[in-house]
Protein backbone atom coordinates (compact mmCIF):
# COMPACT_ATOMS: atom_id res chain seq x y z
CA UNK A 1 0.00 0.00 0.00
CA UNK A 2 2.81 2.40 0.78
CA UNK A 3 3.89 3.98 -2.45
CA UNK A 4 7.49 4.81 -3.27
CA UNK A 5 8.57 8.34 -2.46
CA UNK A 6 8.01 9.72 -5.92
CA UNK A 7 4.38 8.55 -5.97
CA UNK A 8 3.51 10.42 -2.80
CA UNK A 9 1.88 13.54 -4.13
CA UNK A 10 -0.75 15.59 -2.36
CA UNK A 11 -3.59 14.63 -4.69
CA UNK A 12 -3.10 11.04 -3.68
CA UNK A 13 -2.94 11.89 0.01
CA UNK A 14 -6.13 13.89 -0.25
CA UNK A 15 -7.89 10.99 -1.96
CA UNK A 16 -6.70 8.51 0.63
CA UNK A 17 -7.70 10.75 3.54
CA UNK A 18 -11.08 11.34 1.91
CA UNK A 19 -11.67 7.63 1.52
CA UNK A 20 -10.45 6.56 4.95
CA UNK A 21 -12.42 9.28 6.72
CA UNK A 22 -15.52 8.31 4.74
CA UNK A 23 -15.26 4.65 5.67
CA UNK A 24 -14.72 5.41 9.35
CA UNK A 25 -17.60 7.88 9.41
CA UNK A 26 -19.90 5.39 7.67
CA UNK A 27 -19.04 2.77 10.30
CA UNK A 28 -19.61 5.29 13.11
CA UNK A 29 -22.92 6.67 11.85
CA UNK A 30 -25.24 3.78 12.84
CA UNK A 31 -23.86 3.90 16.37
CA UNK A 32 -24.37 7.64 16.50
CA UNK A 33 -28.01 7.21 15.46
CA UNK A 34 -28.52 4.43 17.99
CA UNK A 35 -27.10 6.55 20.80
CA UNK A 36 -29.34 9.49 19.96
CA UNK A 37 -32.27 7.13 19.64
CA UNK A 38 -31.88 6.42 23.36
CA UNK A 39 -33.83 9.62 23.90
CA UNK A 40 -36.90 7.61 23.04
CA UNK A 41 -36.49 5.75 26.26
CA UNK A 42 -36.45 9.01 28.09
CA UNK A 43 -34.05 11.69 29.16
CA UNK A 44 -32.52 9.57 31.87
CA UNK A 45 -31.47 6.89 29.43
CA UNK A 46 -29.75 9.43 27.19
CA UNK A 47 -28.13 11.01 30.23
CA UNK A 48 -26.79 7.63 31.24
CA UNK A 49 -25.11 7.29 27.88
CA UNK A 50 -23.75 10.84 27.97
CA UNK A 51 -22.29 10.21 31.40
CA UNK A 52 -20.55 7.12 30.06
CA UNK A 53 -19.18 9.19 27.19
CA UNK A 54 -17.55 11.58 29.61
CA UNK A 55 -14.39 9.50 29.87
CA UNK A 56 -11.11 10.60 28.20
CA UNK A 57 -10.98 7.80 25.65
CA UNK A 58 -14.44 8.65 24.38
CA UNK A 59 -13.57 12.35 24.23
CA UNK A 60 -10.52 11.47 22.15
CA UNK A 61 -12.72 9.41 19.85
CA UNK A 62 -15.12 12.32 19.55
CA UNK A 63 -12.23 14.61 18.66
CA UNK A 64 -11.18 12.07 16.06
CA UNK A 65 -14.65 11.95 14.56
CA UNK A 66 -14.96 15.74 14.40
CA UNK A 67 -11.60 15.91 12.64
CA UNK A 68 -12.55 13.09 10.27
CA UNK A 69 -15.78 14.83 9.36
CA UNK A 70 -13.91 18.06 8.65
CA UNK A 71 -11.32 16.18 6.55
CA UNK A 72 -13.98 14.40 4.56
CA UNK A 73 -15.97 17.54 3.85
CA UNK A 74 -12.96 19.63 2.85
CA UNK A 75 -11.46 16.93 0.62
CA UNK A 76 -14.87 16.45 -0.93
CA UNK A 77 -15.30 20.15 -1.62
CA UNK A 78 -11.99 20.13 -3.47
CA UNK A 79 -13.21 17.22 -5.62
CA UNK A 80 -16.43 19.09 -6.40
CA UNK A 81 -14.44 22.13 -7.47
CA UNK A 82 -12.08 20.05 -9.62
CA UNK A 83 -14.99 18.29 -11.30
CA UNK A 84 -17.42 21.13 -11.87
CA UNK A 85 -15.48 24.36 -12.13
CA UNK A 86 -13.17 25.13 -15.06
CA UNK A 87 -9.89 23.36 -14.52
CA UNK A 88 -7.08 25.66 -13.45
CA UNK A 89 -4.67 23.25 -11.83
CA UNK A 90 -4.90 20.41 -9.32
CA UNK A 91 -5.36 22.96 -6.54
CA UNK A 92 -2.84 21.16 -4.36
CA UNK A 93 -2.64 24.19 -2.10
CA UNK A 94 -6.19 23.34 -1.15
CA UNK A 95 -5.05 19.96 0.15
CA UNK A 96 -2.67 21.62 2.57
CA UNK A 97 -5.20 24.27 3.51
CA UNK A 98 -7.83 21.59 4.03
CA UNK A 99 -5.54 19.63 6.29
CA UNK A 100 -4.82 22.70 8.37
CA UNK A 101 -8.51 23.67 8.60
CA UNK A 102 -9.52 20.17 9.62
CA UNK A 103 -6.84 20.05 12.30
CA UNK A 104 -7.97 23.46 13.54
CA UNK A 105 -11.56 22.25 13.73
CA UNK A 106 -10.49 19.28 15.78
CA UNK A 107 -8.46 21.49 18.07
CA UNK A 108 -11.39 23.87 18.52
CA UNK A 109 -13.50 20.93 19.59
CA UNK A 110 -10.85 19.74 22.00
CA UNK A 111 -10.39 23.20 23.46
CA UNK A 112 -14.13 23.56 23.89
CA UNK A 113 -14.37 20.19 25.59
CA UNK A 114 -11.47 20.75 27.97
CA UNK A 115 -11.75 24.41 28.91
CA UNK B 1 -26.86 4.09 -13.88
CA UNK B 2 -23.34 5.36 -13.39
CA UNK B 3 -24.36 8.90 -14.20
CA UNK B 4 -27.35 8.68 -11.86
CA UNK B 5 -25.21 7.45 -8.97
CA UNK B 6 -22.67 10.16 -9.72
CA UNK B 7 -25.40 12.81 -9.67
CA UNK B 8 -26.87 11.48 -6.42
CA UNK B 9 -23.43 11.41 -4.82
CA UNK B 10 -22.46 14.93 -5.83
CA UNK B 11 -25.90 16.39 -5.13
CA UNK B 12 -26.06 14.83 -1.67
CA UNK B 13 -22.55 16.17 -1.05
CA UNK B 14 -23.70 19.68 -1.90
CA UNK B 15 -26.63 19.31 0.49
CA UNK B 16 -24.40 17.89 3.22
CA UNK B 17 -21.71 20.59 3.07
CA UNK B 18 -23.64 23.42 4.74
CA UNK B 19 -25.37 20.97 7.11
CA UNK B 20 -22.02 19.58 8.21
CA UNK B 21 -20.68 23.08 8.77
CA UNK B 22 -23.56 23.88 11.09
CA UNK B 23 -23.26 20.50 12.78
CA UNK B 24 -19.54 20.95 13.45
CA UNK B 25 -20.09 24.43 14.85
CA UNK B 26 -22.86 23.05 17.00
CA UNK B 27 -20.69 20.21 18.30
CA UNK B 28 -17.90 22.58 19.23
CA UNK B 29 -20.34 24.91 20.97
CA UNK B 30 -22.35 22.22 22.70
CA UNK B 31 -19.48 20.19 24.11
CA UNK B 32 -18.36 23.18 26.16
CA UNK B 33 -19.01 22.54 29.82
CA UNK B 34 -20.11 18.98 29.22
CA UNK B 35 -23.20 17.57 27.59
CA UNK B 36 -26.44 16.52 29.21
CA UNK B 37 -29.62 15.13 27.79
CA UNK B 38 -31.53 18.07 29.20
CA UNK B 39 -29.33 20.53 27.31
CA UNK B 40 -29.80 18.67 24.03
CA UNK B 41 -33.45 17.82 24.35
CA UNK B 42 -34.28 21.20 25.80
CA UNK B 43 -33.37 22.70 22.44
CA UNK B 44 -34.51 20.00 20.08
CA UNK B 45 -37.78 18.83 21.57
CA UNK B 46 -40.79 20.19 19.74
CA UNK B 47 -38.64 22.06 17.26
CA UNK B 48 -39.74 21.79 13.63
CA UNK B 49 -36.55 23.58 12.60
CA UNK B 50 -34.24 20.94 14.06
CA UNK B 51 -36.48 18.19 12.76
CA UNK B 52 -36.17 19.57 9.26
CA UNK B 53 -32.44 20.20 9.57
CA UNK B 54 -31.52 16.78 10.87
CA UNK B 55 -34.15 15.01 8.80
CA UNK B 56 -32.51 16.41 5.68
CA UNK B 57 -29.09 15.54 7.08
CA UNK B 58 -30.09 11.92 7.59
CA UNK B 59 -31.60 11.53 4.13
CA UNK B 60 -28.58 13.08 2.43
CA UNK B 61 -26.17 10.94 4.45
CA UNK B 62 -28.18 7.78 3.74
CA UNK B 63 -27.74 8.49 0.00
CA UNK B 64 -24.14 9.64 0.16
CA UNK B 65 -22.53 6.96 2.33
CA UNK B 66 -23.56 3.80 0.41
CA UNK B 67 -22.55 5.27 -2.95
CA UNK B 68 -19.16 6.20 -1.53
CA UNK B 69 -18.72 2.78 0.01
CA UNK B 70 -19.57 1.17 -3.32
CA UNK B 71 -16.24 2.31 -4.72
CA UNK B 72 -14.38 1.13 -1.63
CA UNK B 73 -15.96 -2.32 -1.86
CA UNK B 74 -15.09 -2.65 -5.51
CA UNK B 75 -11.56 -1.28 -5.40
CA UNK B 76 -10.30 -2.44 -2.02
CA UNK B 77 -12.28 -5.64 -1.49
CA UNK B 78 -12.99 -6.64 -5.06
CA UNK B 79 -16.67 -6.93 -4.21
CA UNK B 80 -18.96 -5.78 -7.01
CA UNK B 81 -22.15 -6.74 -8.80
CA UNK B 82 -25.71 -7.21 -7.69
CA UNK B 83 -24.87 -8.72 -4.29
CA UNK B 84 -22.72 -5.78 -3.31
CA UNK B 85 -25.29 -3.28 -4.56
CA UNK B 86 -28.06 -4.98 -2.57
CA UNK B 87 -25.94 -4.98 0.57
CA UNK B 88 -25.24 -1.29 0.09
CA UNK B 89 -28.90 -0.49 -0.49
CA UNK B 90 -29.72 -2.34 2.72
CA UNK B 91 -27.07 -0.30 4.54
CA UNK B 92 -28.57 2.89 3.16
CA UNK B 93 -32.03 1.89 4.29
CA UNK B 94 -30.68 1.02 7.73
CA UNK B 95 -29.07 4.44 7.99
CA UNK B 96 -32.30 6.06 6.93
CA UNK B 97 -34.37 4.09 9.43
CA UNK B 98 -32.00 4.53 12.37
CA UNK B 99 -31.38 8.15 11.49
CA UNK B 100 -34.97 9.20 11.15
CA UNK B 101 -35.75 7.31 14.34
CA UNK B 102 -33.04 9.31 16.11
CA UNK B 103 -34.40 12.56 14.69
CA UNK B 104 -37.87 11.65 15.89
CA UNK B 105 -36.45 10.67 19.25
CA UNK B 106 -34.81 14.02 19.94
CA UNK B 107 -37.45 16.22 18.41
CA UNK B 108 -40.60 14.50 19.56
CA UNK B 109 -39.52 11.89 22.08
CA UNK B 110 -41.55 9.38 20.09
CA UNK B 111 -39.73 6.45 18.35
CA UNK C 1 46.33 3.04 -18.77
CA UNK C 2 43.03 1.64 -17.67
CA UNK C 3 40.79 3.65 -15.42
CA UNK C 4 38.57 1.70 -13.14
CA UNK C 5 35.21 3.25 -13.79
CA UNK C 6 32.85 3.72 -10.92
CA UNK C 7 29.94 1.34 -11.16
CA UNK C 8 26.27 1.61 -10.53
CA UNK C 9 24.32 -1.31 -9.11
CA UNK C 10 21.00 -1.72 -10.80
CA UNK C 11 18.28 -4.20 -9.88
CA UNK C 12 16.20 -5.38 -12.80
CA UNK C 13 13.05 -7.48 -12.79
CA UNK C 14 13.48 -10.90 -14.36
CA UNK C 15 10.62 -13.22 -15.06
CA UNK C 16 6.97 -12.49 -15.62
CA UNK C 17 4.24 -12.25 -12.99
CA UNK C 18 6.48 -14.43 -10.85
CA UNK C 19 10.14 -13.58 -10.79
CA UNK C 20 12.81 -11.73 -8.90
CA UNK C 21 15.04 -8.70 -9.10
CA UNK C 22 18.52 -9.45 -10.40
CA UNK C 23 21.44 -7.15 -9.64
CA UNK C 24 23.93 -5.99 -12.25
CA UNK C 25 26.99 -3.74 -12.00
CA UNK C 26 27.00 -1.18 -14.79
CA UNK C 27 29.74 1.40 -15.52
CA UNK C 28 28.68 4.83 -14.39
CA UNK C 29 28.82 7.41 -17.12
CA UNK C 30 27.94 11.07 -17.15
CA UNK C 31 24.47 11.87 -18.39
CA UNK C 32 23.56 8.22 -18.85
CA UNK C 33 19.89 7.47 -19.07
CA UNK C 34 18.08 4.51 -17.60
CA UNK C 35 17.65 3.17 -21.14
CA UNK C 36 21.43 3.34 -21.57
CA UNK C 37 21.77 1.22 -18.45
CA UNK C 38 19.25 -1.39 -19.59
CA UNK C 39 20.84 -1.49 -23.04
CA UNK C 40 24.30 -2.02 -21.52
CA UNK C 41 23.03 -4.91 -19.41
CA UNK C 42 21.42 -6.65 -22.39
CA UNK C 43 24.36 -6.13 -24.74
CA UNK C 44 27.29 -6.70 -22.40
CA UNK C 45 26.08 -8.70 -19.43
CA UNK C 46 22.97 -10.74 -20.14
CA UNK C 47 21.60 -11.08 -23.67
CA UNK C 48 18.50 -12.85 -22.37
CA UNK C 49 17.13 -9.62 -20.86
CA UNK C 50 13.91 -8.63 -22.62
CA UNK C 51 13.04 -4.96 -22.95
CA UNK C 52 11.41 -2.61 -25.39
CA UNK C 53 12.51 0.64 -27.01
CA UNK C 54 12.33 2.34 -30.37
CA UNK C 55 13.15 5.98 -30.99
CA UNK C 56 15.28 6.43 -27.82
CA UNK C 57 14.71 10.18 -28.05
CA UNK C 58 11.46 10.72 -26.17
CA UNK C 59 8.97 10.59 -29.02
CA UNK C 60 7.49 7.12 -29.19
CA UNK C 61 6.83 6.11 -25.58
CA UNK C 62 7.94 2.51 -26.16
CA UNK C 63 10.56 2.51 -23.41
CA UNK C 64 8.17 3.21 -20.54
CA UNK C 65 9.08 1.22 -17.44
CA UNK C 66 8.83 1.52 -13.68
CA UNK C 67 11.95 3.24 -12.40
CA UNK C 68 12.38 3.33 -8.60
CA UNK C 69 8.65 2.81 -8.29
CA UNK C 70 7.61 5.49 -10.75
CA UNK C 71 6.44 4.90 -14.35
CA UNK C 72 8.48 6.93 -16.79
CA UNK C 73 10.20 6.97 -20.19
CA UNK C 74 13.59 5.45 -19.58
CA UNK C 75 15.19 7.22 -22.54
CA UNK C 76 14.30 10.56 -20.98
CA UNK C 77 15.28 9.66 -17.44
CA UNK C 78 18.80 10.52 -16.39
CA UNK C 79 20.13 8.08 -13.84
CA UNK C 80 21.42 10.94 -11.66
CA UNK C 81 17.94 12.42 -11.49
CA UNK C 82 16.33 9.35 -9.98
CA UNK C 83 18.99 7.78 -7.84
CA UNK C 84 19.38 9.03 -4.34
CA UNK C 85 22.54 9.31 -2.25
CA UNK C 86 22.62 5.55 -1.90
CA UNK C 87 22.70 5.33 -5.69
CA UNK C 88 20.04 2.67 -5.91
CA UNK C 89 18.29 2.02 -9.19
CA UNK C 90 15.48 -0.46 -9.54
CA UNK C 91 13.82 -1.14 -12.87
CA UNK C 92 10.61 -3.09 -13.36
CA UNK C 93 7.97 -3.39 -16.08
CA UNK C 94 4.97 -1.03 -16.07
CA UNK C 95 2.44 -1.68 -13.32
CA UNK C 96 -1.08 -2.98 -13.99
CA UNK C 97 -0.18 -4.70 -17.26
CA UNK C 98 0.57 -8.39 -17.77
CA UNK C 99 4.29 -9.02 -18.08
CA UNK C 100 5.48 -10.81 -21.19
CA UNK C 101 9.01 -11.18 -19.91
CA UNK C 102 11.37 -9.11 -17.77
CA UNK C 103 10.77 -5.47 -18.67
CA UNK C 104 8.39 -5.99 -21.57
CA UNK C 105 4.76 -5.45 -20.59
CA UNK C 106 1.80 -6.62 -22.64
CA UNK C 107 -0.02 -3.52 -23.87
CA UNK C 108 -3.04 -5.49 -25.13
CA UNK C 109 -5.39 -4.64 -22.22
CA UNK C 110 -4.44 -0.99 -22.56
CA UNK C 111 -5.49 -0.90 -26.20
CA UNK C 112 -8.55 -3.06 -25.64
CA UNK C 113 -9.80 -0.50 -23.14
CA UNK C 114 -9.07 2.23 -25.66
CA UNK C 115 -11.53 0.52 -28.00
CA UNK C 116 -13.96 -0.08 -25.18
CA UNK C 117 -14.07 3.65 -24.49
CA UNK C 118 -14.75 4.12 -28.21
CA UNK C 119 -11.52 6.02 -28.51
CA UNK C 120 -11.70 5.88 -32.28
CA UNK C 121 -12.96 8.60 -34.59
CA UNK C 122 -16.11 8.15 -36.62
CA UNK C 123 -16.05 10.36 -39.68
CA UNK C 124 -19.04 12.27 -40.96
CA UNK C 125 -17.94 13.04 -44.49
CA UNK C 126 -16.39 11.27 -47.43
CA UNK C 127 -13.63 12.40 -49.74
CA UNK C 128 -16.27 13.58 -52.19
CA UNK C 129 -17.52 16.24 -49.83
CA UNK C 130 -15.88 19.33 -48.50
CA UNK C 131 -13.81 18.94 -45.39
CA UNK C 132 -15.61 19.61 -42.16
CA UNK C 133 -14.53 23.07 -41.01
CA UNK C 134 -12.72 23.24 -37.70
CA UNK C 135 -11.99 26.56 -36.06
CA UNK C 136 -8.64 26.18 -34.27
CA UNK C 137 -9.44 29.01 -31.87
CA UNK C 138 -12.76 27.63 -30.71
CA UNK C 139 -12.77 26.62 -27.01
CA UNK C 140 -13.82 23.05 -27.80
CA UNK C 141 -11.03 22.67 -30.32
CA UNK C 142 -8.58 24.02 -27.76
CA UNK C 143 -9.87 21.45 -25.27
CA UNK C 144 -9.37 18.70 -27.84
CA UNK C 145 -5.92 19.99 -28.82
CA UNK C 146 -4.87 19.90 -25.18
CA UNK C 147 -5.29 16.14 -25.20
CA UNK C 148 -4.44 14.88 -28.66
CA UNK C 149 -0.67 14.53 -28.25
CA UNK C 150 -1.14 11.23 -26.42
CA UNK C 151 1.18 8.57 -27.86
CA UNK C 152 -0.27 5.68 -25.89
CA UNK C 153 2.84 5.06 -23.84
CA UNK C 154 0.88 3.66 -20.89
CA UNK C 155 2.62 5.70 -18.19
CA UNK C 156 -0.64 7.23 -16.95
CA UNK C 157 -2.25 3.80 -16.93
CA UNK C 158 0.56 2.44 -14.80
CA UNK C 159 0.44 5.43 -12.48
CA UNK C 160 -3.31 5.25 -11.84
CA UNK C 161 -4.40 3.73 -8.52
CA UNK C 162 -7.90 2.96 -9.77
CA UNK C 163 -6.48 1.02 -12.72
CA UNK C 164 -4.43 -0.95 -10.23
CA UNK C 165 -7.40 -1.77 -8.01
CA UNK C 166 -10.32 -1.98 -10.46
CA UNK C 167 -9.82 -4.28 -13.48
CA UNK C 168 -12.88 -2.76 -15.16
CA UNK C 169 -11.57 0.80 -15.16
CA UNK C 170 -10.80 1.98 -18.69
CA UNK C 171 -7.99 4.22 -17.52
CA UNK C 172 -6.87 7.79 -18.11
CA UNK C 173 -5.49 7.42 -21.65
CA UNK C 174 -8.58 5.82 -23.15
CA UNK C 175 -10.86 8.33 -21.45
CA UNK C 176 -8.64 11.23 -22.43
CA UNK C 177 -9.04 10.14 -26.04
CA UNK C 178 -12.80 9.89 -25.62
CA UNK C 179 -12.76 13.45 -24.27
CA UNK C 180 -10.85 14.74 -27.30
CA UNK C 181 -13.39 13.10 -29.59
CA UNK C 182 -16.28 14.65 -27.65
CA UNK C 183 -14.71 18.03 -28.41
CA UNK C 184 -14.04 17.26 -32.05
CA UNK C 185 -16.47 18.91 -34.47
CA UNK C 186 -15.80 16.19 -37.01
CA UNK C 187 -16.85 13.34 -34.72
CA UNK C 188 -20.06 11.79 -36.01
CA UNK C 189 -20.89 9.49 -33.09
CA UNK C 190 -20.44 11.63 -30.02
CA UNK C 191 -23.41 9.92 -28.38
CA UNK C 192 -21.69 6.57 -28.80
CA UNK C 193 -18.40 7.84 -27.44
CA UNK C 194 -20.07 9.34 -24.38
CA UNK C 195 -22.09 6.20 -23.74
CA UNK C 196 -18.93 4.10 -23.88
CA UNK C 197 -16.89 6.49 -21.78
CA UNK C 198 -19.52 6.92 -19.09
CA UNK C 199 -20.47 3.26 -18.76
CA UNK C 200 -19.43 1.04 -15.88
CA UNK C 201 -15.65 1.22 -15.59
CA UNK C 202 -15.66 4.55 -17.34
CA UNK C 203 -15.23 8.15 -16.30
CA UNK C 204 -17.26 7.80 -13.09
CA UNK C 205 -14.68 5.48 -11.66
CA UNK C 206 -12.09 8.25 -11.60
CA UNK C 207 -11.53 9.75 -8.17
CA UNK C 208 -9.35 12.63 -9.32
CA UNK C 209 -6.17 11.50 -7.60
CA UNK C 210 -4.31 13.18 -10.41
CA UNK C 211 -1.49 10.65 -10.66
CA UNK C 212 -1.99 10.61 -14.40
CA UNK C 213 -1.33 14.34 -14.59
CA UNK C 214 1.69 13.96 -12.31
CA UNK C 215 3.32 11.36 -14.52
CA UNK C 216 2.31 12.08 -18.12
CA UNK C 217 5.58 12.72 -20.00
CA UNK C 218 3.78 14.83 -22.59
CA UNK C 219 2.14 17.04 -19.97
CA UNK C 220 -1.44 16.00 -20.70
CA UNK C 221 -4.26 16.27 -18.19
CA UNK C 222 -6.54 13.25 -18.30
CA UNK C 223 -8.08 14.18 -14.92
CA UNK C 224 -9.50 17.38 -16.35
CA UNK C 225 -10.77 15.58 -19.44
CA UNK C 226 -12.41 12.91 -17.33
CA UNK C 227 -14.09 15.59 -15.21
CA UNK C 228 -15.37 17.00 -18.48
CA UNK C 229 -16.76 13.60 -19.43
CA UNK C 230 -18.53 13.42 -16.07
CA UNK C 231 -20.17 16.77 -16.69
CA UNK C 232 -21.18 15.76 -20.22
CA UNK C 233 -22.70 12.52 -18.98
CA UNK C 234 -24.77 14.44 -16.41
CA UNK C 235 -25.93 16.77 -19.13
CA UNK C 236 -26.88 13.83 -21.33
CA UNK C 237 -28.76 12.25 -18.45
CA UNK C 238 -30.95 15.29 -17.87
CA UNK C 239 -31.68 15.48 -21.55
CA UNK C 240 -29.33 18.29 -22.43
CA UNK C 241 -27.63 18.54 -25.78
CA UNK C 242 -24.08 17.27 -25.83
Amino acid sequence: MLAPRSQRHRGRYAAFAHRLSGVLLAVFLPFHFLALGLAIEGEARLDGFLAWSDQPLVKIAEWGLVTLLAVHMLAGLRVLVLEFLPWRDARKGWVTAGGVLAAATGLAFLASALV
Amino acid sequence: MQAALFLAQRASALVLAPLVLVHLALAIYAIHGGLTAAEILGRTQGSPGWMLFYGLFVIAAAVHAPIGLRNVLREWLGWKGMAADLALAAFGLALLALGLRAVAAVTTGVG
Amino acid sequence: MTDILPTLTVRIWRGAAEGRFEAFAVPKRDHQTVLDVVTYVQRELDPTLAYRFACRVGMCGSCAMTVNGRPRWTCRTHVEAVTDAKGELEIAPLRSLPVIRDLAADMTPFFEKWQQAQGRATGSRTRHEEMHPVDPAAPRRQAADAGIECINCGVCYAACDVVASDPDYLGPAALNRAWTLMNDDREADRAGVLKAAAAGGGCHSCHTHGSCVEHCPVGLNPSAGIAGLKRLSLLAMVGGKV
